[in-house]
Parts: structure tokens; C-alpha cells; sequence
């Protein structure tokens, strides 16, 4: 039970319960769909950039928990970043999702982020953790189509 | 003794789980460090030993393509592949064995159906009748033959139960109408259609019925000449036989009317570049080398399932069904989706607070395989409302045990998700 209680920890936990900047954005400027169609989750981000800054986001949609909390820390860390800090937080927080689970996480620069570390040891459920962030980047390149993880 | 042991006991009586999970070797296995308990038998059945032994032996002693070869190893390994289709009539009641295409799968049948016998049959205007229960393999093949086609696709309704309406048959089945195509028991909810019924009616007014038996096979006998379907498909892993096999049941006079499906050798009486004539069914429909060693496995897993006393392995069934719903529905917060009267056993359901991905994680963490998802039917969960439900799907294997496991995860992920 201990990969269970390192995977569901209270903060996923709680931000599944109680997810941050979750619903619409009335002056967003960018949005972007992303489908995991294997277990049917789907969400839109939406984000405001004010010049090279992300202003404001939010995410709506449904999910399972990993997916869900994901996205809700997601939306906590990236506000007021530049795309290209998101850039560097993204490719680092799919690097600790996707580590190997026998070696020390690695959570350096991801602050609060660092809770998905668990994931790592559900390959299955890698795909939850990093669908928001696919569907931010798509949403911060104008991506028109739908990210899919498939 | 517990009640529950008591009445285990009873239902024992002519279904010896014991002794047939030992036939399973894959059931024999641990999961992290846990017995399996697979719960996931409507996405494809695990395989007794005859069926592996029986796959093992035509490859290690039996392996030559049929129906070509002079010599010794050929006509054994064509008389095996033949000797198949007639234990396959006999399984489902065809009248010949001529009328047993062998396919991949059911999803295969389909397409061969909608490919050959749609591409006659449906024109501009006309219309193919699904059912809002079907699989996405069930509906598909249709969208893309009436797309081509400028044809309509109408689907007859639900009731929130999962039940079909049938009152709504006698309007969709118009002028137009050219095939229904309707599932006999429904992979993401179990419920068990009155296809019986449904195809007289159709018949009724003379539009041909496509069954898809993927779901009815592994739970009892089918009887395709009492149905009276036109077509019949059903996929060999779902089972207990292996994987990329599958049969079509067609009756002889339609599969005699219907253009071949894949051109290539084998199909074929004689070939020049100015003609082709085609061989007479089946063959017309099996071009190519097939898939020799799957059919001789799926003729071990017919043997299998004749063997068994159906009477009692679907009282078996329905047992756990009844003491999975009861087991299920004393969960707090636990809704099962797919409530029809007639249902196979199957329970599909979700959990106040708890997506069913992460239930299904929480089971894995306890050995538990169980479905998780749309169970591609993505109208079904629109129509129900729900973006995904969990599924535990039986088999005659399964036992009341194995629900009590199931029944102890979805205690522990509601204390680790506080709900």
C-alpha cells in the first residue's frame, strides 16, 4: 500500500477535491482541448497572456484524481511565468513522472509539484499527470486540433 | 459457517469452481504479491490449458498451410482446420458448416459484413439501423458505409436502465431500412437484448439482422437457426480461445449473394487477367493463408465450453451477478450503472468523490483486474450521463471470493480518498 499512499497524498488529494482555478476564463486569449481517450478524461485550458506573460489561466473539464490535481497545481505554478519558464517547468515535471521509480525523485525547481512524484510507479497513469501540461503548451502555441495522449 | 459460505456451497452443485479454475493456469498466478482476481472477462476471457496445449502442439508437430499442399503434414493440418468449422457450426447452431466464416475477430465480421453484403445492399437515401447499446465496433463500420453510401445511420433509443425501447422499433425500421445491426449483450452495461424478438420483427418487414455475439458467446449456448439472424459475429478470445480469431455465421443464401470481401489466393476458382471467378462460400470470404493455428485453438476452447454443464455454469453466473449488484450496492456512495432486467454478469458502476480510473488503480494495488473507462461505447456514457464508469465482468471461473476482494478495494479507496 505504500506506492498507493505515495501516489494519492493529501495534497492531490485535496486539490482533486478542491481544485484551484478551476471553470471558465471569460478574457482568455488562448485555449486548448486535451483528451485522454482510453479512460474517457478531457479538459480545456484556458490561459490570458498579457504580452509574454501568462496572466491568468484556469482549466474545466473532468478526470480522474491525477488528472485533476494535476491540472490544478499545473495552473497554481505556471501563473505569471513567461511560456518558456513553463517550458522548462513542463519538460521537468515529465522527467520526475517518468523517472525510474527505484532511483531518489528528482523535484528540484518544481515546488508543490513535486506531490506527482508517485506516479511514477503507475506507468498507467503517467498519461493523467502530463495531459494538462500538453494541453498548456498547445493552448500557449495556438494549437488548433485537440491534444490527444494517444 | 457464514451465510455467504453456505449458500457458495449450494450454488457448487454441478459447477465445480475449484476444479475449473486448475484448467486456468493464468488464474493461478499472484499479482503483487496477491492472488489475481480478473474481473475483466468482457475485454477477453483467460485460457484453459487445452486451448495453449492445443496451440503449442500445431506449431511443435502440426504446422503446414492447408488446402494447398499434396503431402501428409498439409492434409492433416487442412483436415484440423476444416474439422473446426464444423465443431463451430455445431456451437452455434448453424445449419451448415459452409455458413462459419473464420475472421480476426468480431470487429472483422463486421466490417466483412458492411464491406460486402452494405456495399450491395445500401445505396443513396437508404438507411442502417444500430442500437444506442452498441460497441464502437458496431457502429463504426455502419458511419463509414453510410457515409460512403449517402445513407443514414438511426439508432434505436435507450432507457436509462440500459434497456433498448422497442416500441421505437416499428418507426425506425422504414421503406428504407436496408440492416439492423444489434448487439445480443452489451459489453459495458450486460444487459442482454431480446434479439429473438428484435430480429422477428425486422423480419417482419424484410430488413436482415447482424447480431454481435461477443459478448453472449462466453456465456451460454447460441442457437443461430432458433435466432433465424442473417449474421452472427463472434470473437474467439472473448472465449476463452486466442486472440485474432473470430467466426461469422452468415446464412448460406446471403453469403452466396454477397461480393468477396479481400481479394488473394485461396478465394478463388480461376484466375486470368481478364476474369476471375471466385470460390464458392467460405472460401470466397478467406483469401490468403489464415490464421491456421488460432482456429485449431478456438477449436479447443468450443471443446471446452461443450464440455461444461451450461445449466449450472449459468446458474453460476447468475449468482454472481445477484451477490456482486447486492455486494456493490451496500457501498455507500456506489451507483451501478446498467440496471436492465435481463442482464449477463456484468456490473458497471461509479463511486461518489472517486473516478473510476483511480478505483481501478487502487484495485490493481490489491491484484484486481478490472476495466476502468468508456469501454469503447462512448454513446452509451453520454446517454447515462457519466464520463466513465469502473467494470468487473464474470466469468464462469469467478467466485464469490473474488468479490469480497473487490468489495475490500472499494472500502480502501474510500478511506484513502476520505469519502
Amino acid at each position: 500500500m505504500t506506492d498507493l499512499t505515495e501516489l494519492y497524498q493529501q495534497v492531490i488529494l485535496d486539490h482533486n477535491r478542491h481544485p484551484r482555478n478551476f471553470g471558465m476564463l471569460e478574457d482568455a486569449n488562448r485555449r486548448a482541448e486535451g483528451n485522454n481517450p482510453l479512460c474517457g478524461d478531457h479538459l480545456t485550458v484556458h490561459v490570458r497572456m498579457d504580452g509574454d506573460c501568462l496572466a491568468d489561466l484556469r482549466f474545466e473539464g473532468s478526470g480522474c484524481a491525477i488528472s485533476r490535481a494535476s491540472a490544478s497545481l499545473m495552473t497554481a505554478a505556471v501563473k505569471g511565468k513567461r511560456p518558456a519558464e513553463v517550458e522548462d517547468l513542463r519538460r521537468r515535471f515529465q522527467a520526475m513522472v517518468m523517472a525510474d521509480p527505484a532511483l531518489p525523485v528528482d523535484a528540484s525547481g518544481l515546488g508543490k509539484l513535486g506531490a506527482l512524484a508517485g506516479v511514477r510507479a503507475f506507468p498507467a497513469r503517467v498519461k493523467c499527470a502530463t495531459l494538462p501540461w500538453h494541453t498548456l503548451r498547445a493552448a500557449l502555441d495556438d494549437t488548433p486540433a485537440p491534444v490527444s495522449t494517444e | 459457517m457464514t451465510p455467504a459460505a453456505v449458500a457458495s456451497t449450494t450454488v457448487a452443485v454441478g459447477h465445480d469452481v475449484a476444479r475449473i479454475r486448475r484448467d486456468f493456469p493464468l488464474l493461478q498466478t499472484r499479482v503483487r504479491g496477491r492472488p489475481l482476481v480478473y474481473l475483466d472477462n468482457a475485454a477477453t476471457s483467460q485460457k484453459p490449458q487445452s486451448v495453449i496445449d492445443t496451440l503449442t502442439r500445431y506449431y511443435r508437430a502440426e504446422n503446414a498451410n492447408i488446402h494447398r499442399g499434396v503431402y501428409d503434414l498439409s492434409e492433416r493440418a487442412t483436415d484440423a482446420y476444416e474439422a473446426v468449422r464444423v465443431r463451430a457450426q455445431r456451437f452455434l447452431r448453424a445449419r451448415e458448416a459452409r455458413e462459419i466464416i473464420f475472421v480476426r475477430g468480431t470487429t472483422e465480421a463486421i466490417n466483412l459484413v458492411a464491406g460486402t453484403f452494405g456495399r450491395v445492399a445500401v445505396g443513396r437515401g437508404d438507411e442502417v439501423v444500430v442500437s444506442a447499446l452498441e460497441h464502437h465496433s458496431n457502429i463504426v463500420p455502419w458511419q463509414l458505409l453510410c457515409e460512403s453510401r449517402s445513407a443514414t445511420l438511426r439508432v434505436i433509443p435507450m432507457t436509462d436502465a440500459g434497456e433498448l425501447e422497442l416500441d421505437q422499433l416499428e418507426t425506425l425500421l422504414g421503406p428504407r431500412t436496408r440492416l439492423l445491426a444489434v448487439t445480443h449483450v452489451s459489453n459495458a452495461l450486460g444487459t442482454i437484448n431480446p434479439v429473438k424478438e428484435i430480429i422477428a420483427r425486422a423480419h417482419a418487414r424484410n430488413v436482415p439482422v447482424l447480431v454481435d455475439g461477443a459478448q453472449a458467446a462466453p456465456h451460454g449456448p447460441v442457437d443461430v437457426t432458433d435466432l433465424d439472424c442473417d449474421f452472427y459475429a463472434v470473437s474467439g478470445h472473448k472465449m476463452f480461445g486466442p486472440t485474432g480469431i473470430g467466426l461469422l455465421y452468415g446464412k448460406a443464401a446471403r453469403l452466396e449473394a454477397m461480393p468477396p470481401y479481400q481479394g488473394g489466393g485461396d478465394m478463388i476458382r480461376s484466375v486470368s487477367f481478364e476474369r476471375t471467378e471466385y470460390a464458392l462460400i467460405p472460401a470466397k470470404f478467406e483469401a490468403g493463408t489464415p490464421h491456421i493455428a488460432g482456429v485449431i485453438g478456438l477449436g479447443a476452447a468450443i471443446d471446452y465450453l461443450q464440455g461444461l454443464d451450461w445449466t449450472a455454469a449459468q446458474a453460476h453466473e447468475a449468482d454472481l451477478l445477484q451477490y456482486a449488484t447486492a455486494s456493490l450496492t451496500a457501498v455507500p456512495g456506489l451507483r451501478i450503472i446498467g440496471t436492465a432486467r435481463h442482464k449477463a454478469a456484468v456490473v458497471s458502476f461509479v463511486m461518489d468523490g472517486i473516478h473510476a480510473h483511480d478505483i481501478g488503480t487502487v484495485a490493481d494495488q490489491l491484484g484486481i483486474a478490472i476495466r476502468a473507462g468508456h469501454h469503447c461505447a462512448q454513446p452509451i456514457m453520454t446517454r447515462l450521463g457519466v464520463p466513465a464508469t469502473a467494470r468487473a465482468s464474470f466469468a464462469f471461473y469467478n467466485t464469490r471470493e473474488e468479490i469480497d476482494v473487490l468489495g475490500g478495494a472499494l472500502r480502501q479507496a474510500q478511506k484513502i480518498f476520505g469519502t
